[in-house]
C-alpha cells in the first residue's frame, strides 16, 4: 500500500505523519499524533464523538481519509484551553454540569465551537441543530444546550467589553 | 437547580449538612472538557495485538465442524483461540455470589444458542487482519428450531435446549420466584370486578457511546494488567480469574472511567479472552466491540411479558392481584435471575392488597442474552403495574390519583412479602404531585397520611 506524507497544522502547530489509504483522520490524530480527545464511538460517522474542525468546519474525523487533507488546519479539543485557562465553551460546560460520562464531551464542544464561530448569538433551536450529529447517550442534552448558550453569552459580553475599552 | 423541598420528614433531617443542598463541582469535569480524561482505548502500547470474534450465524444450531485453517493463512494473524484454549470454559457471572449453575461457555463448544454467540477468537497484528481472519473461519452447522417466545419456551412439549434440564432458571427448586400471600382465588370470588391485561416490552440496548472493551498487558512474572471500561472492576477481576483458573492476585484491573454503561458493562464479556490471548502471545491485546457488536450481541435489558389480574371492589379497593411475569433472559442467565427476583420484590407495587399471587419466571430463549440495565426487573414491572392502575381507574370511572391513594400502602401495613411497611411516603408524594400539576384532590384525599393507619378517621 502506498504511504503518503501528510502535512497539517494541528491546533496551530505544524505536524506531519504517514498515512495509508485506510488511515482516517481520527486514527492519525489518536495513533500517530497522540491526541486522544477525539473518540471512536461508532467508526461510521453516526455518533459525533470524533468531531474535530477541519479548516474551521466540523467533520466526523472517522470518515475523513487522512491522505486527502494535506495542507489543512485541524482543531481538536486539546487546543482550546490556554494553559490552565479553559475557554468559554469548556468553562460553561464545567459550570453548567454539562458533562456526565464525558465520552461525547470533546465532540460536543467542537460542534459548539464551529457554531459559535459562524453564529455568535444562536437560538436554542440553532444549538440543537448544531449538535444534532452528536449523541449523548447519558441523555444530558438540556444542560449541554444551556452551556453552549451560556458560552455564547459570555463570549459576546467579553467582545462587547473589549470593544468598549478600545473606543474609550 | 431545583429547589429542595424540606417540608417533608423535616423532623428526620439533619440540619448540619455541608454538601446536600449545595452545588459541588464534579471531580472529573475538567478532564472531560479538555479531552484529558483517559478512557480505556486512549492508552497506546507498542506491539499491540487485536482480537476479533467469529460469531454464530444461527439462533440455535449444532456445530458440526470448525475450520480455521484459512484464518491462520491471513498475513498478520497470530493465533486462533477455541473453547479448548479456555481453562474453565463454562461460567455464570453470578457464581461469585453462589448463584448457578454455570450455564454459558466463553466460546461455543458443540452448539450455539443464539445468533452472534462467540465461537472462535482470532488474534492478529492489526485490527484489519483480525477481522479478515475471523471472517475466514468456516463453521458448518445443523440448524435446530429456535425458541424465540418466553411462553413457548415454558410449554411441556417445547424441546429443552439448556443443559441444566429446563428452559427456565430454577429458584430453590421452583419454576419461578414466587409470592403467595392470602388467598387470591377467594379474593377474585369476592370481588365486584375482575380486570386482566397483558403488558409487554421489547429489549432495550444500552448503546453506550464508548463500546465495551479492554486492553490486557502482560506484566513481568506472568501477571496480567487489564485496562477495562467495565462498570464492575472487582467483579470482572474475580470472574476473569475463575475462567483462567488463576489466582485473583495474578490479575490487576485498572478501570473506573466508563464512557456510558447503564448496566451494559457488567457482564465480563471481553476480559477473559483478551487475557488468554495476551498470555498466549505475550503481547498487549485489545478486544473492543465494534458498534455493530455493541448493538447486536451486548446484552440488552430483557424483554418482559406481564399479565396482571385484579379483583376490585366498587369502592376502588383492590382485594386480589395475580401476576404472571416472564423475563426473557435470552440464551444464558447472566444477571437475569437476579432481575426476575427484583421484579418479585417489587410486586404488587406500593399498594396494600390482602391477596397476592405472583410467579416471576426467568425464561431462556434463543435470543441475545439479556442482563442488567438501570433498575432491571423493576422498571418494566412498574410500567405494567402503573398502566394497570390507570386502566382499572378508567374502567371504574375513578380519578387515577384517587384510585392510587385508596390503595396506597401506609406505615404498619403488612406487605405481600410479609414485611411490615415503614417509611412509606406514596400518599404524600401523590398529594404533592397533584398540587404541582394543578390536579385538585377532594378534601378526603388531601387529609390522608402515610402515618395514619388505613381506615382510621375515615
Amino acid at each position: 500500500m502506498p504511504l503518503r506524507i501528510v502535512n497539517v497544522k494541528v491546533n496551530g502547530v505544524d505536524q506531519a505523519f504517514m498515512a495509508k489509504p485506510d488511515t482516517t483522520l481520527l486514527l492519525a490524530l489518536r495513533e500517530q499524533l497522540g491526541l486522544m480527545g477525539a473518540k471512536r464511538g461508532c467508526a461510521q460517522g453516526a455518533c459525533g464523538s470524533c468531531t474535530v474542525l477541519l479548516d474551521g468546519a466540523p467533520v466526523v474525523s472517522c470518515l475523513v481519509p487522512a491522505a486527502t487533507i494535506d495542507g489543512a488546519a485541524v482543531a481538536t479539543v486539546e487546543g482550546l484551553a490556554d494553559g490552565q485557562e479553559l475557554n468559554d465553551v469548556q468553562q460553561a460546560f464545567v459550570d453548567g454540569f454539562a458533562t456526565q460520562c464525558g465520552f461525547c464531551t470533546p465532540g460536543m464542544i467542537m460542534s459548539a465551537e464551529a457554531l459559535l464561530a459562524r453564529n455568535p448569538d444562536p437560538t436554542a433551536d440553532e444549538v440543537n441543530e448544531a449538535i444534532s450529529g452528536n449523541v449523548c447517550r447519558c441523555t444530558g442534552y438540556a444542560p449541554i444546550v444551556s452551556a453552549i448558550l451560556e458560552a455564547a453569552r459570555r463570549r459576546r459580553d467579553r467582545a462587547g467589553t473589549a470593544e468598549q475599552e478600545a473606543t474609550r | 437547580m431545583a429547589r429542595i423541598d424540606t417540608e417533608y420528614f423535616r423532623d428526620e433531617r439533619a440540619s448540619d449538612f455541608k454538601v446536600i443542598g449545595t452545588a459541588v463541582q464534579r471531580s472529573d469535569a475538567l478532564g472531560h472538557v479538555t479531552g484529558r480524561t483517559e478512557f480505556m482505548e486512549d492508552r497506546t502500547f507498542p506491539n499491540l495485538a487485536h482480537l476479533k470474534i467469529h460469531r454464530s450465524s444461527h439462533h440455535h444450531a449444532l456445530i458440526n465442524d470448525v475450520d480455521y485453517s484459512e484464518a491462520l493463512k491471513v498475513p498478520g494473524v497470530l493465533r486462533v483461540i477455541t473453547y479448548k484454549d479456555v481453562p474453565e470454559n463454562w461460567y455464570g457471572v453470578l457464581r461469585l455470589i453462589g448463584i448457578g449453575p454455570d450455564d454459558e461457555p466463553v466460546l461455543a463448544e458443540d452448539r450455539v444458542l443464539y445468533k452472534g454467540e462467540p465461537i472462535v477468537a482470532v488474534v492478529a497484528d492489526s485490527e484489519a487482519a483480525a477481522l479478515e481472519g475471523a471472517s475466514k473461519v468456516k463453521v458448518t452447522y445443523t440448524e435446530l428450531k429456535a425458541v424465540l417466545d418466553v411462553e413457548e419456551a415454558m410449554l411441556p412439549d417445547t424441546p429443552v435446549f439448556k443443559r441444566a434440564g429446563t428452559n427456565y432458571f430454577v429458584y430453590e427448586g421452583h419454576h419461578a420466584r414466587r409470592i403467595r400471600f392470602g388467598d387470591v382465588e377467594a379474593g377474585f370470588a369476592e370481588a365486584d370486578h375482575i380486570f386482566e391485561w397483558r403488558y409487554s416490552s421489547a429489549p432495550i440496548e444500552h448503546a453506550p457511546t464508548e463500546t465495551t472493551g479492554c486492553i490486557v498487558v502482560p506484566q513481568s512474572g506472568g501477571r496480567l494488567l487489564i485496562h477495562s471500561n467495565t462498570q464492575a472492576a472487582f467483579f470482572t477481576l474475580d470472574n476473569t480469574a475463575l475462567t483462567l483458573k488463576r489466582p485473583f492476585t495474578d490479575l490487576q484491573v485498572k478501570g473506573g472511567t466508563v464512557g456510558g454503561g447503564f448496566g451494559g458493562k457488567v457482564d465480563v464479556m471481553v476480559e477473559p479472552l483478551a487475557c488468554i490471548a495476551a498470555a498466549m502471545t505475550n503481547r498487549p491485546v485489545k478486544f473492543v466491540y465494534s458498534r455493530e457488536e455493541e448493538m447486536q450481541v451486548s446484552s440488552p435489558r430483557a424483554a418482559e411479558r406481564i399479565y396482571i389480574k385484579d379483583g376490585v371492589m366498587n369502592d376502588g379497593r383492590i382485594i386480589a392481584r395475580k401476576i404472571m411475569l416472564y423475563v426473557d433472559a435470552g440464551a444464558y442467565a447472566r444477571h437475569s435471575p437476579y432481575g426476575a427476583t427484583k421484579a418479585a420484590a417489587h410486586l404488587p407495587g406500593p399498594y396494600t392488597i390482602p391477596n397476592v399471587y405472583a410467579d416471576c419466571h426467568c425464561v431462556y430463549t434463543n435470543r441475545t442474552p439479556s442482563s442488567a440495565m438501570r433498575g432491571f426487573g423493576v422498571t418494566i414491572a412498574d410500567f405494567a403495574i402503573e398502566s394497570q392502575m390507570d386502566q382499572v381507574a378508567r374502567a371504574l370511572h375513578i380519578d387515577p390519583l384517587e384510585f392510587r391513594l385508596r390503595n396506597a400502602y401506609r406505615d404498619g401495613d403488612m406487605k405481600a412479602h410479609r414485611k411490615v411497611a415503614s417509611g412509606t411516603a406514596l400518599i404524600e408524594v401523590i398529594q404533592r404531585t397533584a398540587e404541582l400539576v394543578g390536579h385538585e384532590l377532594p378534601e378526603e384525599y388531601r387529609a390522608m397520611s402515610s402515618s395514619t393507619p388505613r381506615g382510621a378517621g375515615a
